[in-house]
């Protein structure tokens, strides 16, 4: 349980693009609930405005996207490009999904900070953002 | 000296209660946890009179010929990228000797949006191939007769459109509509329930559905109107039972709706064809596979009053489980498949499509997708399991899970009547909910490592390069195609498209078959966005409220 000095850490997970493929968010989600962060899952199709917007209003600390239609390359970058635009990039990015090791470079180039593929450890998701996130009292 | 029966049972429990057993923790219940005894006997077979294939309640299989009639049909799922480069795949799989066609579209086509539409950046013809008018659908099948071949397409808010885009392609190469044979998807509950490729509300969405079904039970006869979908169901996370139970449910739920049209049941009964998942549990699956048979004949005959056998036999298409396949170690990926395909053929498909290999990273490689149909050829043609009649009929543990399987499925029945039916239950999340405390629990269980995916929690390989080659989509396609459908637009007599559009818009908001209409603003080269924009006037959209 968190402590009552520090806030616990906030995290938006969303879909992104048009695909309605959410068992993984889902499960994503569930775990950081049970392990002591604040979930705030917006559903199916947002648009990058959207998950910012939903990012900014709730005060979160990070955004997990989940993408598995193959527009990682388009998306990820716009959430990004958006990020900058409102002048959040303090904002931590990651994501998930059906997405190859080549992209994986590539986007963690751009800005994604972790990518984490189909077979991952929940456990392993939790200790990135530990570590991430030492301050936070998960 | 003889032993009676009795005694030998006895024997062997003392001597398997004395013997050391495996003590590494991992899971004894199948995949969707369904305990499991050691051992079955005669005991465990459950008392009814002996069955045969081809014979009500068709545990055994519909057909009294199986296999040794003709074999399951070899159907590849395949599309992306353009309709030219998919036309060419086609063409591929046609020359191996797939039998039947099946249409994968992208991701703004199931969404029923065109290429050009601002949310579609970065979509197009990545998960299928980019249809955004018949102009598209033409390119798609062009020099593939459509009077010899069969097609599955996969499609559900907009299948009505996309039927209509086959018809009027087929029209074009002179082959009437009532020689067309196929399958539509246009199952939209499991939308709602699983794949949430949803656009209309619950009720105009049923409403199309019908059209589409009342509509090819006169004009396109041979045409299986709908594929009731377990696997989006099962991939989404559920346990074999609930596909099963589900995916009956919404049978039932089509069954309910065409006799409120005012339909007779034996007049489309026959045309419902179903869709199921084959996960890695072998045994389970083929268990699901003979109880859905029973349980939908049982139904049919008991509940609707269907006369005709036909209209009694369930008739389904299987794909291997996407879901089981690893990006670790891709290439088990393949023993993998081979296994679930058999469990799919001993369950009695009546189609199989099995997955490649690569399928876990992007769409298959020319390669990968050959070692699939290969795979399909090896069970056909070398193992000999196609030579005997549902081979497994009458084992102790396979009849005993059979009736397992359809307790579960009549329990889940009960609740989901309880709850009002299955809108009402989708309404309340009722199945978004179970299907995710099942996917949970079944992560929680890889996590624990009671379960053990090889390559993924265990037997993994430490040599970091497991990368394998994969398809990879031009980027350029995205704008070359929004230029296409641009084009169309231009082209097209404006008059005639603007009129039938608004004949739709017209027809949406009364009660007349959407059919007819559709497929005038299709001849009119009306695109999908354009189709679905109009319907959406007068019926609006729907957002479902996430369940986690």
């Amino acid at each position: 349980m968190p402590s009552t000095a520090v806030r616990p850490v906030r995290i938006v997970v969303a879909k992104v693009g048009l695909d309605g493929h959410d068992r993984g968010v889902k499960v994503v989600a569930r775990a950081l609930r049970d392990a002591g962060y604040e979930v705030i899952y917006t559903g199916l199709r947002q648009t990058p405005e959207m998950v910012v917007d939903a990012a900014l209003q709730e005060d979160a600390q990070v955004i997990g996207l989940s993408i598995h239609s193959g527009a990682h390359m388009t998306l990820f970058p716009a959430v990004i490009a958006e990020l900058k635009r409102r002048e959040a990039t303090d904002i931590i990015l990651f994501g998930g999904g059906i997405i190859p090791d080549d992209d994986i470079t590539a986007l963690k180039k751009k800005g994604v900070e972790q990518i984490f593929t189909p077979g991952t450890p929940l456990q392993e998701i939790v200790d990135w953002l530990r570590k991430r996130l030492p301050e936070s009292a998960v | 000296m003889k032993v009676r029966a009795r005694d030998a049972n006895q024997v062997w429990q003392e001597e398997f209660e004395g013997a050391p057993a495996r003590d590494d923790g991992i899971e004894t219940s199948t995949i969707s946890g369904v305990s499991l005894k050691p051992l079955y006997t005669r005991e465990d077979l459950p008392r009814r009179d002996e069955e045969f294939p081809g014979q009500f309640p068709y545990t055994r299989g519909i057909h009294p010929s199986g296999y040794r009639g003709r074999l399951w049909t070899m159907r590849q799922f395949s599309g992306f990228a353009t309709a030219e480069e998919t036309n060419r795949r086609y063409k591929y799989l046609l020359a191996n000797g797939q039998t039947g066609l099946s249409v994968a579209f992208d991701m703004p086509t199931l969404m029923g949006q065109d290429s050009d539409a601002p949310t579609s950046r970065g979509e197009v013809g990545h998960c299928g191939v980019a249809i955004d008018s018949l102009a598209d659908m033409e390119t798609l099948f062009a020099g593939i007769p459509l009077g010899d071949i069969t097609t599955s397409m996969t499609i559900n808010s907009p299948a009505a459109i996309l039927l209509c885009m086959y018809i009027a392609v087929a029209e074009k190469q002179g082959v009437p509509a009532d020689k067309l044979g196929g399958t539509l998807q246009n199952d939209i509950l499991k939308e709602f329930i699983a794949q949430k490729e949803f656009i209309f509300p619950p009720a105009p969405s049923m409403r199309l559905v019908v059209d589409s079904i009342e509509y090819c039970a006169k004009e396109v006869p041979k045409w299986n109107t709908i594929s009731i979908s377990g696997y989006h169901i099962r991939e989404a996370g559920s346990t074999a039972a609930q596909e099963l139970a589900f995916t009956l449910a919404d049978g039932m739920a089509y069954v309910d709706a065409c006799l409120e049209r005012g339909m007779h049941i034996d007049d489309f009964a026959s045309r419902l064809s179903f869709f199921f998942d084959a996960h890695i549990d072998f045994f389970e699956e083929i268990a699901k596979f003979r109880a859905a048979r029973r349980i939908w004949a049982r139904w049919m005959r008991e509940r609707y009053g269907a006369q005709q056998e036909r209209s009694w036999k369930l008739r389904f298409h299987t794909q291997t489980a996407g879901v089981s396949l690893t990006a670790q170690q891709p290439e088990l990926n393949i023993a993998r498949t081979a296994i679930e395909a058999l469990a799919a053929v001993l369950g009695g498909t009546q189609s199989l499509h099995t997955n490649a290999m690569d399928e876990v990273l992007a769409l298959p490689t020319d390669k990968a997708a050959r070692l699939a149909l290969r795979t399909q050829q090896l069970i056909a043609y070398e193992t000999g399991v196609a030579n005997t009649l549902d081979p497994l009929g009458g084992s102790y543990f396979i009849e005993s899970l059979t009736d397992e399987m359809e307790r579960q499925a009549e329990a889940y029945f009960k609740r989901i009547d309880e709850i009002g039916g299955v809108i009402p239950a989708i309404e309340s999340g009722f199945f978004q909910k179970e299907i995710a405390d099942a996917a949970f629990r079944y992560q929680k269980e890889l996590e624990e490592k009671s379960r053990l995916v090889v390559g993924v929690n265990e037997f993994i390989n430490d040599e970091a390069d497991e990368s394998i080659e994969i398809l990879r989509i031009d980027p350029l396609l995205e704008s070359q195609q929004s230029e296409r459908v641009r084009e169309v637009r231009r082209k097209r007599d404006q008059a005639m498209c603007a009129n039938a559009l608004q004949s739709l818009r017209k027809a949406a908001a009364g009660t007349d078959n959407l059919m007819p209409h559709i497929l005038e603003a299709v001849r009119a080269y009306a695109t999908e966005g354009e189709i679905m924009q109009a319907m959406i006037e007068v019926f609006g959209t729907y957002t479902e409220t996430a369940v986690v």
